[in-house]
Parts: structure tokens; C-alpha cells; sequence
């Protein structure tokens, strides 16, 4: 299945070439979660504070379909 | 302690005792009471009646981290209630160290001549001395072309207060200005028109020297040691907070991509959670814009003494020359997503202007966002906003209208979609899609106001746990015991981002209690934190209510009830008894 995957702040160095917020498409096998992606892309799970799928914020274990647009941050705050 | 009265009728000024009800009172506990004790609700805010009063908070002047900011009160030209809003900057800590535990400006001047005061310490006498000056030669001129000469004039180790020529027009929106630590006039309490106010005391400046003053006093030294190194232990391991943290390397606009994620970040006047620019204006762009330009990463700086979070930035033009400091996140959002506006220069230039003319970015972006849903001009137009901020600032009749503020611009244009609560201009946070943040904005006494009870923390960004942001359960209760806490923490002159290491880790919320029990000789618990607070709310509620803005001003606009937001495509949904029951269940 298809996934697009933005990742931000200090979670893009783990991705050669990545910015904050440009999409990335990816390939994942059907029932994989955000955890799989986070291995997937060499991203340790636990540096991933909040993880957002179609802007509802979900768990690691969260089970991803295709077409999902997955974010994921580091802790962050400001106001 | 000293309360300092200086009555611009007749340019005196006079030292007195502070009331001992008054003993434990400091920054928005002491600016709070005071307009509730002494200016009457229903005086014209720009009249002989309103007082203007500026105090530091509990522990603002020490060795503790993060604690320098001052507050500053009055009854507000913008929402016709009681105001707060403070600012870091040199200034607070300077007037704490002279002892002064309010500065109250009264009275109205016979003329239009505008004055400044210069306080120093008086080491002979043993107390502050204050002399009057002639600052007509700075009226109706840019805040970057006369903070130089001011401190040409009074030399090194002064602060300096003042207001631009938005004040000067008496406009809703115009903030008072405090320096940074470059001396930029770049440090705002910004909401709520209190520019205004000062202006219309003709008091152009008050410039502070404290050299050769005692600084503040302590009950018990060792407790507040103690405290301090808690809290300050706190704030250099958590990660938003530490040394090279998400608030260090990336600013307050790390926020930017996080909302946008969560579909909360308020676009285009508020018709849409989410911006398709918010990546190229966000705090990561703004860390690698500069590191291009500069040819190196740069992390933040404070804007006062002794603040080791540090988020506050510079923006560069391609020359590497400074464009402007700082964008903030709720300045890069006002003039970025809510006008439709994706470019960092054309909004540099914006916030750049609103520090020249002394307005508050959230109210001037919020107004422009209004004014571009009334078609005065295209969602975009970078070109017309930046005009549009040079009227306002010029003062021609287009800029009067708009300097009226959001509410203002939304009654001149016809306009339906009017975000504001309390006549005051919503900030970046979209109430439809965090529920929390929405009965903040509505019940605050302040008018919408986001750092009132920034619910963010748990319903976005997981501090203090998860809470879902688009659910209404138990957000009233978790809206009023924000607000209760950061009324505490509003008064103890330290920087409201603190509690993001406070609410995860209780040693430093412990910190904070001992620091200030070890300085007022109190034995306060967490308890009595919000029950200090509570207290806070209870007043300013009661000034609010006696100028006539009660339960029924406690609402959001109507068309946040009845058009659904997209991404989520939610209304607002809280219903009034529960927005009633924040002030209600106090
Ligand atoms: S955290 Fe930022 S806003 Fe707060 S005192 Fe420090 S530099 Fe100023």
C-alpha cells in the first residue's frame, strides 16, 4: 500500500535529503503500523513524540491503510 | 517596596507604601488588583480615570532562569475589560531590583506635549528618584529611528518603555514597547491596546537606570537557592525547553507544521485548518533560511536577562543583513497563513513594520486577514498587506479604521467570518479544531487570548499527557485550571514557557513554589498555586462584569457553530452551559 510520510524539527536528519513537511511516498506491505514505518525509515520510535494520520494524532501501534498521510514530530512547543 | 505614582495632570510623581494586602501581590496579581481597586469599570479607557500600572513579577530581578517579564494593566481600549500582557525584557528586572512593586501612571494630561521619565536609585536617600524630560522631538517618528537616541541620550544600563505612533492614534490595537537585549524596540506587551493608554498619559518613555539599587529582598535565600536550581534542572533537560531544544533551534513557529498537521492552524480568516504553505514558513524554514544565508546554523537568543531557553530569532535578508526579530509564532502565522501569505521576506517586512509603528502582530494579522474576506484586497496580497500596514501606521483614514482592531474592521467591511471574542483578535490556534483552546478564548477574561490557558500543551503537543483536541470532554475544567495555573505563573515574572518542563517534571514545578515562598516568606503549596490564581480571575472577572461584559460576552462568534472546518469538518461544539461553567465552578 501507498503512505505519505512528512516528517519535522529534528526528525529529518534521520532521512538523507528530507525537509520539514515535504511529502515523501512511500511502499509499505498491507497491516504494517507507524511503528513499522518509523524502522522503516530508520526513525527511532522513541524520538517520534507525536505522530499525526490524516490529522488525528494515534499511538506507534497504530495500523496504517493505504492512501494514509502519516506526520510525525519530536517533542515541540511555542505559543 | 514601593508603589510609584506618577500623575500626568500636573507631571508629579510620589513614592508610597504598598497597602500590606498587597504583600504577596506582584505582576498580574499587583496589575490586576490595582485596576480592579482604583480605575473605575466603566471609565473611558482613554479618559482621565484609567491608570496604566506596570509590575514585575515575584522572583523577575534574581538569579532565577526565565523570570524576566513585566506586566502591564490598565482597563483596555480594545476590549473595553481589564488587561494583562506581559513582555521579557531588561525593563522588569530593573524595576524590581529598584524595589518598585508597581509603577502607576494616572491622571491626563492639560496639553499634548508628550514627556518622558527617567528613574534611577538615589543612593543618598535610599530610594528611586524620577526626573522628568521633553520628549516632543519623539513623537510621530519610528521606534527603530529613536530607541538609538534614547540610548544615546541616557547612556548604558538603561531599559526603556515607550509605545509608537499607532498609540498615538489612540488606536485598539497598539502595544507598549520594551527593548531586547540588542535594544531593539522589539519587546511587546502587545495585546489589548495598551500603547494607547501610555499615549494618552503623554508619556513617550519611561527609561530606567537601576545602578546602585539594592535588588529585591528575601525571607529565606537558601529556599529560593534551592528553588532555582530545581527549576532551572527542569528547563535544561526537558527537550522543548533545553539548551538546543525544539524552542532553541527552531523557535515558537516550530509550532507552525504541528497545528497545520492537526488541522488547527487558522488560514485565511479562518475558513480552512490547514495552510498548503504553512512548511515554507515554519520554524525549520526559518532555522535553514538562515543557516543559507549565513553560512551557518544559528540557534536563538533570549530577549531579557537571564533566560536560558532562548527562542527568540533573527531573520536575515540574502545579503545577510537583519531583516527582522523576531517571528514569533503567532507573528509568522497573523501575517502568513491567516492573510494566505507563504513568503518569509514579505513577512518579515510585516512584523518589521508593527515593531516600527508599535502594533501587535496578532491583532494587525488578524485585521488584515478581515479585511481581505471583506475584499479590500486578495488572500496573498503580500504587496497590499505591507501597504496596508504603512497606513495604519501613517495614520490615513483607511489605517484609523483598521487600527481599530479586528472587530472594528469586521463592523467597517461588512464582514460575517470575524474572529475575535471580546472585541479581541483571535491567535493561531483554530477553536474548531481544539476544543480547549476555544473556551480559553472565550471565557479569558482578557478577550481571545491564547496564552491565557494554553490548553495546546496536552490537546496537540502531548505535554502533560494526550487529550484529544477535536473531543469537548472535560475541556471546561482542564480550560479553567490553565488558567488559574498561568495567572500563578503570570506573577511570578517567570516566562509562561516554562511550564512546558514544569508540567512534566514536579521537581521544577516544585522549584517554582520554593522560589517563591523562599522570597515572600510564604509556605505555599501547589494547592494554594491555584487557588492564587483563581483569586486573579475572580477580580478580573468581576471588573469585566461591573464594565458591563458578562456571561454573554463569555461566546465565540456564531459562525465557528454553524460552519464546519475542514480538514476535521467540525463546528464548535461546547455548549454554553459549559463555557458558563469555567467562571461558574471557580
Ligand atoms: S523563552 Fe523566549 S519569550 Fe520566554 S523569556 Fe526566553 S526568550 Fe523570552
Amino acid at each position: 500500500m501507498r503512505i505519505t510520510l512528512r516528517v519535522y524539527a529534528t526528525l529529518c536528519r534521520y532521512i538523507p535529503g528530507a525537509s520539514a513537511g515535504i511529502p515523501l511516498s512511500l511502499e509499505l506491505p498491507y497491516g504494517a503500523t507507524l511503528a513499522d514505518l518509523m524502522k522503516k525509515m530508520g526513525i527511532p520510535g522513541e524520538e517520534v513524540k507525536v505522530a499525526f494520520v490524516n490529522g488525528r494524532a494515534r499511538d506507534l501501534n497504530h495500523v496504517l491503510e493505504d492512501g494514509d498521510e502519516a506526520g510525525v514530530f519530536p517533542p515541540v512547543g511555542g505559543g | 517596596m514601593w508603589i510609584l505614582r506618577i500623575n500626568m495632570t500636573d507631571a508629579t510623581y510620589r513614592l508610597e507604601e504598598p497597602s500590606p494586602a498587597y504583600k504577596n501581590l506582584a505582576g498580574r496579581a499587583m496589575t490586576s488588583t490595582l485596576v480592579s481597586d482604583e480605575v473605575p469599570p466603566l471609565c473611558h479607557p482613554l479618559g482621565p480615570h484609567n491608570k496604566l500600572v506596570f509590575s514585575a513579577g515575584i522572583v523577575t530581578g534574581t538569579a532565577a532562569p526565565t523570570s524576566s517579564r513585566i506586566s502591564v494593566g490598565a482597563k483596555s481600549p480594545l476590549t473595553g475589560g481589564i488587561k494583562e500582557s506581559n513582555a521579557g525584557s531588561s525593563w522588569g528586572p530593573a524595576l524590581a531590583r529598584m524595589r518598585i512593586k508597581a509603577l502607576v501612571v494616572e491622571g491626563l494630561p492639560k496639553d499634548k506635549k508628550m514627556l518622558g521619565a527617567f528613574l534611577t536609585w538615589d543612593a543618598a536617600q535610599d530610594k528611586p528618584t524620577l526626573e522628568f524630560f521633553d520628549a516632543s522631538d519623539y513623537a510621530g517618528r519610528d521606534l527603530y529611528a529613536i530607541y538609538p537616541e534614547v540610548y544615546e541620550k541616557f547612556g548604558k544600563g538603561i531599559s526603556v518603555a515607550s509605545f509608537g505612533m499607532a498609540a498615538e492614534y489612540g488606536y485598539g490595537n497598539a502595544g507598549v514597547v520594551f527593548n531586547d537585549m540588542n535594544k531593539r524596540p522589539s519587546r511587546y506587551s502587545g495585546r489589548g491596546g495598551l500603547g494607547s493608554v501610555m499615549a494618552s498619559k503623554g508619556l513617550k518613555f519611561i527609561v530606567l537606570n537601576p545602578g546602585g539599587a539594592p535588588g529585591v529582598s528575601m525571607a529565606d535565600k537558601a529556599l529560593f537557592d534551592e528553588g532555582r536550581k530545581k527549576l532551572l534542572e527542569a528547563l535544561q533537560t526537558h527537550d522543548i525547553t533545553k539548551p538546543k531544544g525544539a524552542l532553541n533551534s527552531f523557535g515558537t513557529a516550530v509550532l507552525i507544521n504541528i497545528l497545520n498537521e492537526a488541522g488547527g492552524l487558522p488560514t485565511r480568516n479562518f475558513s480552512s485548518g490547514r495552510f498548503e504553505g504553512a512548511a515554507s514558513i515554519a520554524g525549520e524554514a526559518i532555522f535553514e533560511g538562515v543557516k543559507e544565508r549565513l553560512g551557518k546554523e544559528v540557534y536563538n537568543h533570549g530577549c531579557s536577562p537571564g533566560c536560558t531557553i532562548q527562542c527568540s530569532n533573527t531573520w536575515y535578508k540574502p545579503d545577510g543583513t537583519e531583516h527582522a526579530s523576531c517571528l514569533e509564532y503567532e507573528s509568522v502565522w497573523a501575517m502568513g497563513a491567516n492573510c494566505g501569505i507563504d513568503n518569509l521576506d514579505k513577512i518579515a517586512t510585516m512584523v518589521h513594520l508593527c515593531n516600527s509603528y508599535g502594533l501587535d502582530t496578532i491583532e494587525t494579522g488578524a485585521t488584515i486577514g478581515v479585511a481581505m474576506e471583506g475584499g479590500l484586497l486578495p488572500f496573498g496580497d503580500s504587496g497590499g498587506a505591507i501597504d496596508l500596514i504603512h497606513e495604519i501606521g501613517r495614520g490615513s483614514s483607511i489605517g484609523r479604521t483598521l487600527g481599530g482592531g479586528t472587530e472594528f474592521a469586521g463592523k467597517a467591511y461588512g464582514v460575517v467570518r470575524v474572529p475575535a471574542v471580546k472585541g479581541q483578535g483571535m491567535p493561531a490556534y483554530e477553536p474548531r479544531a481544539v476544543k480547549g483552546m476555544g473556551i480559553t478564548y472565550a471565557t479569558s477574561t482578557m478577550g481571545a487570548d491564547h496564552t491565557s490557558g494554553y490548553t495546546i500543551a496536552p490537546e496537540i503537543l502531548g505535554v502533560m499527557g494526550k487529550q484529544d483536541p477535536l473531543s469537548p470532554e472535560g475541556k471546561a475544567a482542564l480550560s479553567r485550571a490553565f488558567q488559574a495555573t498561568t495567572a500563578f505563573i503570570d506573577s511570578t515574572g517567570h516566562c509562561l514557557f516554562i511550564a512546558f518542563a514544569i508540567l512534566d517534571i514536579a521537581s521544577g514545578y516544585q522549584g517554582l513554589i520554593d522560589e517563591c515562598n523562599g522570597i515572600l516568606g510564604t509556605k505555599w503549596t501547589a494547592d494554594d498555586v491555584y487557588a492564587y490564581g483563581a483569586e486573579i480571575m475572580k477580580k478580573e472577572r468581576a471588573f469585566n462584569e461591573a464594565a458591563g461584559i458578562g456571561k454573554a460576552a463569555d461566546r465565540l462568534p456564531e459562525f465557528m457553530k454553524t460552519e464546519p472546518l475542514p480538514p476535521h469538518n467540525q463546528v464548535f461544539d461546547i455548549s454554553d452551559s459549559d463555557l458558563d461553567s469555567v467562571h461558574g465552578e471557580m
